[in-house]
């Protein structure tokens, strides 16, 4: 297990490579799931919103 | 309500959106599992550059990743330009930002890769100097779309651009054998067949596919945060003018 991890000797170059490049596209893909549902969520108060201005206009 | 369907409620795209997502989520958590084994435990070290060359896995797919969503974002904007399909601007914006992230990749893991193998993190050569003006047109691509308040004339202003930086990509790609450089020229994707041993090849491409795998849902969520976002501008505007 000690010799994998060593790589060889390039432990700081190739664990750092692939701990980056995952940690990068997890970071992106939770910030585009966090982005989509907090705009559904402001979308969702919004036409709350415009539907009790609809129902007050009516009365 | 009219408007607001003409403007953002591409039913369709939505309901395929939804059959393709989990879909890619699942390749690309297999592919990924299986494309980092094969890295780490069944491809051999290479003979001359030893465990670093495992670096390759991830270097390689993301630097293809890179002038791949370049070029989405070029033809995408030429349908935008051309025919103005809305979905054409969306999927360019969607993609700006994982182009960026994995042309970004590709720096930061061949400079990794660089300096044990070349003794550098960097030289302005034509290969990496082609690439960083590849993350600053990305860049540049989603900083002019914020900067327009008109979301038709981003649309244009930004289709443009990417259009005019579309040129980059086949100078990154025979930058290797147009200049002298560091970086060696290609190997797997040549008219004389790859050169590759298939030991390091399959997990090269099963890796390859993971990322674009990656790349498919993480698009499908941006997409749909952006079509959202349209919605809500919509609303907005309505609310100012009195509904």
């Amino acid at each position: 297990m000690g010799e994998f991890l060593e790589m060889g000797g390039y432990a700081a170059f190739v664990w750092p490579a692939y701990g980056l490049s995952f940690g990068l596209l997890a970071l992106l893909a939770w910030l585009s799931l966090k982005g989509l549902k907090d705009t559904q969520k402001m979308f969702d108060r919004l036409s709350a919103d415009a539907e009790i201005d609809e129902r007050k206009s009516d009365k | 309500m009219a408007d607001l369907h003409r403007f953002a409620n591409p039913t369709r795209f939505l309901k395929l959106a939804g059959l393709i997502q989990p879909w890619a989520l699942a390749v690309f958590l297999i592919s990924a599992t299986v494309g980092l084994y094969m890295a780490f435990f069944t491809a051999p070290a290479d003979y001359q550059q030893g465990e670093s060359a495992r670096i390759m896995y991830v270097h390689v797919p993301a630097s293809w990743m890179s002038m791949f969503c370049y070029t989405v974002m070029a033809v995408a904007s030429a349908v935008s330009l051309i025919w103005k399909h809305p979905l054409a601007d969306v999927s360019a914006r969607a993609t700006a930002p994982i182009g960026a992230a994995f042309t970004f990749l590709a720096l930061a893991t061949g400079s990794l890769w660089g300096k044990p193998m070349w003794g550098t993190w960097w030289v302005w050569d034509a290969r990496l100097t082609s690439v960083l003006v590849l993350l600053f047109l990305h860049i540049g691509y989603m900083a002019l779309q914020g900067a327009f308040d008109d979301r038709v004339r981003a649309a244009k202003a930004s289709a443009i651009l990417a259009l005019v930086g579309f040129v980059n990509v086949p100078i990154i790609k025979f930058s290797v054998d147009w200049w002298n450089t560091l970086h060696q020229p290609a190997s797997v994707v040549k008219m004389s067949g790859s050169s590759i041993h298939p030991s390091m090849l399959w997990p090269l491409l099963i890796m390859a596919i993971a990322f674009k795998a990656y790349y498919v849902w993480v698009l499908l969520v941006r997409m749909r945060q952006e079509l959202v976002a349209n919605k809500v501008r919509i609303l907005r505007l309505k609310q100012v003018h009195g509904g």
